[in-house]
């Protein structure tokens, strides 16, 4: 039983690289020049998983993503890995999107797709981390869902069995597909890239589109649809003492446990 | 839009207890309904659980909408989405916060979405300020791991959502002659809102102090390789009666469970005093301990960003700093055993 399955994917800053973003004081905005970009972590893990379930049922494993003309470079990382088709979302009319705009945007594509089994997602990005397009797209899609999923088995050909992480256990949960899946990063340990995925790359398909070309309003779009809005920025300054010790390990000890015992702490 | 002006809260309950963050925000939704000038509300779901109703009115909310079924008895994505959806869309809410629980962090944008509207996730400040003439819900996300603040508005729609972190806000005290009201209700629930079935629910909870109500924390980051494991921390952690947390390093690496991991994606702590080791000071840790009153950290690399973020520094190896903590320490308490 072949089975058509869409994986969405983000193109993120590297997290690595997190401490050095900064804001630029005269116009307010996000300063990440010096940042490297990277295929989101946990829509790698995502991608991981289709790529067995396609290996175990047969079908075709596409990636949707939104985002400006360079994550294209996250869609061509996933062809190499092994997906068969990419879509880019991209068109000045998505940008500004938040959560649900974006949602509207990738279940746009997907209903174009069409026959979709599957759509498998990283549980959150890493740069906004609000693990929100995930439900809001299965929503609009009127699909059912389930997210933090650490496992995904098959009951049969039609019913997913998916472990669900909650605080300090999990949920086994079972539904008939389609259905949507977001994947956390211990589900799996995603392939490394191989010469001949690098070589396939220019066979594979890649596609762009444009609002025009998935069929939503686009009074739900881009920053029009967008509910929410950024009221301002503001950079975390933590202060504390930052009194920082000098001499052999056992005399900084002293001196610490000196300071703490002063302050009633120990 | 004609919204009723009322604060709700997702008083999240798990086999007949109430998540800690649920309470935690329900002080919150009296505080701001209180400014806001409206009512504040709790909705609870789940079966059999009327003591839980009178828990929440024990608060001090002004009211409970109750929904109660057996279908309802463990968290189920699309019924929770639509019985809450429902209810959402009949009274529209100024305002609805939830706990970014596992379960929160789903439920949450299953609704915003049912009802279109916006929502905000893993807020770490929540107020009231003045939008375009109009109060309203000004809430503040940690993004890039924690560095940098955003402050999110939803100026036109409602309810306006958000979730919380564990931790943000205060648990309130409990009212002495509570008048709250409750509601109850029935969920109309379909086949198509039953397709994902929760069949089971398996808790773990951990043994010991749990890392978020502790009064002292050890910590330890990748620096613990050094030694190989947490033993020498959990040593520690016991000498001080301490709870033991770590970094996600240390959770890849095996040396904590998931539940005590420190940071954003993690638990957001506040004891009195924390003991870093080994962690070099990333964003997404140093944000889950901003409220902590003191800071220790010990670290080999002089440069490392976490001595910007303590309030006493040791730069030095963990394997030559923890045995003069564990010998001072145990010294003291011979001392005071005698």
């Amino acid at each position: 039983m072949p089975l058509n399955i869409v994986v969405c994917v983000k193109q993120v800053a590297d997290p690595d690289y997190f401490n050095e973003i900064t804001i630029d004081p005269a116009s307010g905005r996000i300063r990440r020049e010096k940042v490297p970009s990277i295929l989101n972590p946990m829509d790698e893990n995502a991608l991981e998983e289709a790529l067995r379930i396609r290996e175990r049922f047969s079908g075709k494993v596409t990636t949707v993503s939104m985002g400006p003309p360079q994550a294209k470079e996250v869609l061509d990382w996933a062809l190499i890995l092994g997906a068969d088709e990419a879509i880019l979302l991209c068109d000045k009319a998505f940008a500004g999107a938040d959560s649900l705009a974006t949602a509207y945007a990738l279940a746009g594509a997907i209903e174009k797709l069409g026959e979709v089994a599957l759509v498998l997602c990283g549980n959150a990005a890493a740069d906004g981390d609000t693990h929100q397009v995930g439900p809001q797209l299965a929503e609009l899609l009127g699909m059912p869902h389930a997210t933090y999923v650490r496992q995904i088995d098959f009951k049969d050909d039609e019913t997913l069995t998916l472990t669900r992480a909650i605080e300090y256990g999990h949920l086994t949960i079972e539904m008939g597909l389609p259905a949507l899946v977001a994947v956390l990063a211990e589900i799996n340990v995603p392939r490394q890239p191989t010469a001949e995925g690098i070589m396939t790359l220019l066979e594979k398909e890649y596609k762009e589109w444009q609002a025009d070309d998935i069929g939503v309003p686009a009074a739900n779009l881009g920053l029009d649809g967008s509910p929410t809005r950024v009221a301002g920025m503001y950079e975390q300054k933590i202060e504390r003492r930052q009194k920082v010790l000098t001499g052999t390990p056992e005399e900084m000890v002293k001196a610490v446990i000196a300071e703490l015992r002063n302050e009633g702490l120990l | 839009m004609s919204t009723s002006k009322e604060v709700w809260v997702w008083a999240e309950q798990r086999n007949g207890r109430l998540m800690d963050v649920s309470v935690e925000l329900l002080g919150k939704a009296m505080e701001l309904a209180k400014e806001n000038n409206g009512a504040s509300a709790a909705v609870l779901v789940g079966e059999e659980v009327d003591g839980l109703a009178e828990e929440l009115i024990s608060y001090g909310v002004d009211k409970v909408y109750l929904i109660t079924d057996p279908r309802l008895k463990l968290y189920q994505s699309g019924a929770y989405t639509k019985a809450i959806s429902d209810l959402v869309e009949e009274h529209r809410p100024e305002i609805m916060l939830l706990g970014a629980t596992a379960t929160g962090m789903e439920l949450a944008p299953s609704i915003a979405a049912q009802v279109k509207t916006g929502l905000t996730a893993h807020c770490c400040e929540l107020c009231i300020e003045d939008w375009d003439g109009e109060p309203k819900l000004i809430a503040s996300v940690p993004g890039f791991g924690g560095g940098i603040c955003v402050k999110i508005v939803c100026p036109k729609r409602s309810p306006q959502m958000a979730t919380v972190s564990a931790g943000v806000a205060e648990k309130p005290c409990t009212c002495e002659d509570p008048s709250g009201e409750i509601i109850r209700l029935e969920a109309d629930l379909r086949d198509v809102d039953m397709r994902a079935r929760t069949v089971e629910m398996v808790e773990n909870p951990p043994a010991g102090l749990p890392l978020e109500k502790a009064d002292v924390v050890v910590a330890g980051g990748y620096g613990m390789k050094a030694i190989g494991d947490f033993a020498p921390l959990k040593e520690l952690a016991s000498c001080l009666d301490a709870a033991v947390g770590g970094t996600r390093p240390a959770l890849e690496e095996g040396w904590i469970p998931e539940s005590n991991l420190i940071g954003t994606s993690g638990k957001t702590i506040s004891p009195k005093l924390l003991l870093s080791f080994g962690a070099s000071g990333a964003n997404h840790w140093v944000m889950g301990f901003t409220r902590a009153e003191t800071v220790v950290a010990v670290n080999k690399d002089e440069e490392a960003p976490v001595f910007e973020v303590c309030d006493f520094g040791i730069v030095a190896d963990v394997c030559d700093v923890i045995p003069c903590f564990l010998r001072e320490l145990k010294e003291e308490k011979g001392e005071t055993s005698d």
